[in-house]
This record gives C-alpha cells, structure tokens and sequence, in this order.
C-alpha cells in the first residue's frame, strides 16, 4: 500500500524556551522536569509514524495527550517545533504559504468537534466555503456542495442557518463541507465527540459507508476507545505527547504494549471488537472420504469429546457427528458414516463480530462453525473461549 | 520640598507643539475643505428634502430596518417627534447638527474599523493604541477645541474635528473585540480550507463582528451628538448653538426646547444604528 502521509520526529513545544527544552527532551527528560527546568510544555514528542493511502487512522488519546496539537500540524494549524510532514512524499515544512494554501485547498479538508461552521452563512454557503475562496464560480460550486450535502444525507436544508440544525445536522454539514473540495485526505478532529450517543453511532456507521465508496485516507482524532475501534484500520495511541502503540485494533486488545495500554482497553466494549476469527479454535474434525465409524469413534476417544466436525478431502464442510450415533452404528456393523452425519449445523463468517454472535450461541447447544466464504471449516466457537476472550483472556487453541 | 523642583512646562511644550503644527497650514487647509465638503454635502441633501418628505423618509427607514417586528410606538415617537422639532422651528438647527454628526460618524467609522482590525491582528498594535484610545476619551472633549481651532479654523470643520477624535474610540474598541471574539474554531476552519487573510478577515471575521462592531458604531454616534453643545462653543452650527445661546442668555425655556430637541434625534439615531444591527443578524 502506498503511504500518504509520513510523520517524522514532529515536535511542539509551547512555551519561550523552546531550545532549552529539545535539549532536555534530547536528554530524556520528563515532561514534567521540562515544564519545571525550562518553562515550557512539551505538546508533542517526536511522533514517528505513516499513514497509509485509502485507510482509516485513529489517534487515540486522553484530553492532554497531544493529538489535537498533532493533527492540527498535519495541516500546520499549529506550527511544529521540529520534524517533518510528507504528504505524498512532499515535505510541508518546506513549502511557502502559496504552497501550503494550495495544498489545504485541494488535498486536505478538515472536520471540527464543534462542526466550526459560519453562524451567518446558510447550510449551502457554508458546504461551498472550501470551494468559495478557490473562485469556483456559484453554479459548479453549489453543484457540487448539493452533491455533498447529499452524500451525508442533507437535503432540503439548504437555505437555512446552522443554529437552526441539530448537533448531528450540524456536523453532516461540517462533514460535507469537508468532502466538497474532494479532498484525499480528510481531518477529522474529535468529529463526533459532541455529539450524543445515538447520532455519534449513527456518524460512524455513515462515515464507514462513505468510505467504502470513496476510499480517502482519514486520520481520525478520538478520546472514545470503543470508536476508534470501530472505526480504525489502525490505531495509535497517545500519552503526554508519545506515541505509546500504534496497531490493528484487535493487536491493540490482545497485545497491548504496556500497563498504560492494558488500563484503556480495560473497559472496552470487545464484543463489537473481536470477531468470529479471533476466538475460533481448532475444532477435532473427521475426514468422510477417508474415514469411517471405527477411526472416527478413535479419534473423538483420544481427544475427549462428544460431537466432531465433518469435512470432506478439500475442507468442505459437511456436518457434525455425534459418538451415540458413531457407536450405535458400528454395532450395527454399518460402516456408512454419512448416514448419521446431521448436515443443520449453525455457521458465520470469520470476520462477524462476536456481539452479532450472541444469541446465536446462547440458544444453541453445539459450537459454531466458522467458515470462509468457500464452505471449508475454519474454525469453531465454543462458549468457554467467547467468554474468555471478551473477559480479556488470550484464546488458546486445543491442538 | 516639591517647590524646590522646578515646574515642568508643559503647556510650553504643547504650545510649541501646535505652533509647529500650525506651519502646514496648506495640509490642514485641505482637510479642512475636505471635511467641509463632506459636511456641506450632507447639508445639501437635507436642505433639498421637503420637510414633509423627509419626516417619512426616517419613518419608512425606521418600518423598513424593523420589518420583522413592528414597532409602532417608535413610529408613533419618530413622526410626533420630528414634527415637534419642525413645529418649535429647529428643523434647520437639527438638519446642521445631524450633518455634523453624520459627518463625524462617518469619518470615526472610516479611520475606526482599519484602526481596530490592526489592533486585532497585532498585539504590538493593541498595546500601543489602548492608551491612546484611553487618553483620546477621557481628556475632557472641551481642551480638542482649542488645538482644534487653530488649525481648522472657526466653525463646523473643527467641531467635527473634535468630535471625531472623542468618539472614534468605541468603534476602534468594538472592532478589536468583535474580531478577537470570534471563535477559534471558526478561524481554524478558514485557515485550514485554505483562506487568504483578506478572504478571512471579509468572509469571516467581520461578518461575525459585526454585532459587536456595529455597537460600536452606534456609541460613537451617541458621543458624537453629545459633542454638539460644546462643537458650537467655536461656531459648529445647529441645535448646540440654541443651547449654548440659552446658555448665555439664562433662557431656560429655550435651553430646554433645544435639549428636547437634541434628545428626539438621539434617540432616533440610537434606534435606527440598533436595529440595523439586529435585523442583520437575523440574516
């Protein structure tokens, strides 16, 4: 994948001594030893990390961490101390303001947490602004606000004032302004953050659809653990300015790179996490082509379980035998196994989230078979390892 | 002790300074005719208008900036109150000192709101001009006159003068706080779209001033008009001169007419400037 943008050792001291303190942040010193010894605040220290084209990133962080100073100097909102920002392989920090304007004009567009929109323009003026000050002449450029608005589900609203719209209403507008400029990349600074519970979900899930269309690289700020997760290709977590781990949010749950990482996600919501993949085990399975009643009965014997897994030579999935059934069978000295072979057996996909797995499991007695997209057997799910694995526990697999 | 210290000379220093002013008399003689004529101008029009037509110009202006709620009793005030002011005979003493207002307001509003964009942009410039805003309305409005008079001469032009330096304040004051006021998201926003400063300052920072910008307008109007009675102490003429003639003559009957008259126009300016304020905000 192509990276779109490359943050090198950036840097923001707020504060006069702002030499003093790269010398003591060279030096390894605190946060706190900085702020007391030179005065100054590091805001952020020396992120490194890339971000790749068409993916969507979180910064995540508690209110102090950095990530509003980080994402506002992608965009040099805030003028970084020290470092470097590629876009495209081109560094910002070296461009003029010509250049600079040039490209906040039509690469990058940025999303507010309070939707920062014009109280005295009305919803259309405020989603061609972007466009506005490009000289764009009206027609195109209300054309292609409407088509936004669109996108983000405004229609009709056109004429009135963001006062008149609620938080959600409000922060489509801000959305839509964004995508106006068809920007590649899109800033999205605690976007839903102000709004409720409710409307935030319903943000995410519609910025999740616009994305599946529109493939833009997102960099997405956020103090809500349970959205980055949703949300996030990757996530990168901060604290007092570092980076502290930067992962796929499932690496981030089940190998969390420290204690401070470990308390986050302490109380994070895993079900809607975790998928079908990640808490499968291996299941014992029977080949019908090759094995019949005598080696099946064997081999559920030797591995201390009630029910296997049917398959056939290329994995397929063809059911589930019971040792009642195995037994009586070879009393009958029968040795057609496919007879006893029950074909109902519940299956998901891999990448189904647990919380969508829920009832399924509490209602029926015999795992859950994961399968690919092709029938063959993944994987099952036993009720032991969901729970284990939502109380935070590593899946183990039996073999 | 403090007797053996000399005593600074001051005055001396200050005369010599508007002495020294006083040799570029072609500069001021040029601002002099060119605040006269914008004044003259004023004048003009007012004298063209039958009194008739413009009692309902001002009452149809008035129905006009307050369309979205019908004030009656503001109309009713305006019409009863121009009336009496052309009934009393001050209809052309009013028309002078509204001139002169105007004239005044326009050039306050005209050095006032750069003024007070620069200040908002600079903090150097803010700390620089808020004492000098300061000292320029609290000196008593009375001690402008006397510079004012030697340099622009006798009559409206050094009245306007000193009005102007006394009530420019608020509109410079106004325009420094509505733009610092306005949210920093919002001038994030616009830089981050990729605003020039021009593009900032018109589409942005201004237009959400404005309320507060226009308040400022409407206070230097108001200290404006409270400079006329002093403005005719050096031959600004209008109703300031009824008063100061009153003055003069201990004729309170006539002080008083003249002051009423003084106060219908204020508060019909005072109205007007509000509610063009509020009607814009409504958008």
């Amino acid at each position: 994948m192509a990276v779109k943008v490359e943050v090198k050792n950036l840097t923001k001291i707020f504060g006069r001594r702002v030499n003093k303190a790269k010398e003591l942040i060279q030096e390894g010193k605190s946060k706190a030893e900085i702020l007391k010894e030179a005065g100054a605040t590091v805001g952020v220290d020396q992120a490194n990390f890339k971000i790749n084209d068409g993916e969507i990133f979180v910064i995540m962080g508690l209110s102090g961490s950095g990530k509003s100073t980080l994402i506002r100097m992608i965009n040099r909102l805030i003028e970084p101390t020290d470092g470097e920002v590629l876009i495209d392989g081109e560094n910002l920090m070296e461009m003029d303001k010509n250049h600079l304007r040039e490209v906040r004009r039509k690469k990058m567009s940025m999303v507010f947490q309070n939707f920062g929109l014009l109280p005295n323009r009305t919803v259309l003026e405020n989603a061609d602004y972007g466009l506005e000050i490009q000289g764009v002449d009206k027609t195109t450029r209300e054309e292609k606000a409407k088509t936004a608005l669109e996108q983000v589900g405004i229609t009709g609203y056109d004429d009135e004032y963001p006062a008149q719209l609620s938080g959600g209403m409000q922060q489509r507008v801000g959305l839509a302004r964004a995508l106006a400029n068809d920007p590649q990349i899109l800033l999205m600074d605690e976007a839903f953050s102000a709004l409720d519970p409710l409307n935030r979900t319903d943000m995410q899930d519609q910025l999740l659809d616009l994305q599946e269309k529109m493939h833009k690289t997102i960099i997405f700020i956020s103090h809500d653990l349970n959205e980055a997760l949703k949300l996030g290709d990757r996530i990168m977590i901060m604290r007092d300015g570092e980076v502290v781990q930067t992962g796929k949010p499932e690496d981030i749950l089940t190998h969390p790179a420290n204690e401070y990482v470990e308390n986050f996600i302490e109380n994070v919501d895993r079900s809607k996490v975790l998928t079908a993949g990640n808490v499968m085990i291996r299941p014992v399975t029977i080949n019908i082509d090759k094995a019949g009643p005598r080696l099946t009965i064997k081999r559920m014997r030797n591995n201390e379980v009630s029910t296997a897994y049917v398959i056939d030579n290329s994995r397929h999935l063809v059911g589930i035998v019971d040792a009642n059934d195995v037994i009586s069978l070879i009393r009958n000295n029968s040795s057609d196994l496919r007879s006893v072979v029950k074909s109902d057996v519940p299956t998901t996909q891999e990448d189904k989230p647990i919380s969508e797995l829920m009832d399924d499991i509490s209602q029926t007695g015999i795992p859950i078979a994961v399968t690919n997209d092709k029938k063959q057997l993944l994987g099952i799910i036993v009720r032991g390892a969901v729970l284990g694995a939502l109380a935070g526990n590593e899946v183990k697999d039996v073999d | 002790m403090l007797t053996n210290i000399p005593q600074l000379p001051l005055a001396h220093w200050i005369d010599a300074f508007v002495d020294w002013l006083v040799q570029f008399t072609g500069f001021f003689n040029a601002v002099t005719n060119f605040i006269g004529s914008i004044n003259s101008a004023f004048q003009w029009v007012f004298d063209l208008l039958p009194i008739w037509l413009f009692i309902l110009i001002v009452v149809a202006l008035t129905f006009y900036v307050n369309r979205h709620e019908q004030n009656w009793t503001l109309l009713v005030f305006e019409l009863l109150g121009l009336i009496l002011i052309w009934n009393l005979d001050y209809w052309r003493d009013m028309t002078q000192t509204l001139s002169l207002v105007l004239t005044s307001s326009l050039i306050a509003l005209v050095i006032g709101i750069p003024l007070g964009i620069l200040m908002a942009k600079s903090n150097i410039a803010e700390i620089i001009l808020k004492p000098i805003l300061d000292f320029m309305q609290t000196m008593p409005a009375f001690v402008y006159l006397i510079p004012a008079v030697a340099l622009f001469g006798i009559g409206m032009v050094p009245g306007i003068v000193a009005s102007v330096i006394f009530a420019m304040p608020p509109t410079v004051r106004m325009t420094n706080m509505g733009i610092r006021e306005v949210p920093d998201e919002l001038i994030e926003a616009a830089d981050s779209f990729g605003s020039t400063e021009w593009q900032k300052l018109f589409k942005v920072e201004l237009p959400l001033a404005k309320t507060s910008l226009m308040a400022g307008v409407n206070q230097s109007m108001m200290l404006s008009l409270s400079m006329v009675v002093i403005a005719s102490m050096i031959g600004a003429m209008g109703l300031g001169t009824k008063v100061y003639f009153a003055v003069g003559r201990n004729d309170a009957g006539n002080g008083f007419a003249a002051g009423l008259a003084i106060v219908i126009l204020a508060i019909i300016l005072d109205r007007l400037t509000q509610s063009l304020t509020r009607s814009r905000k409504q958008g």
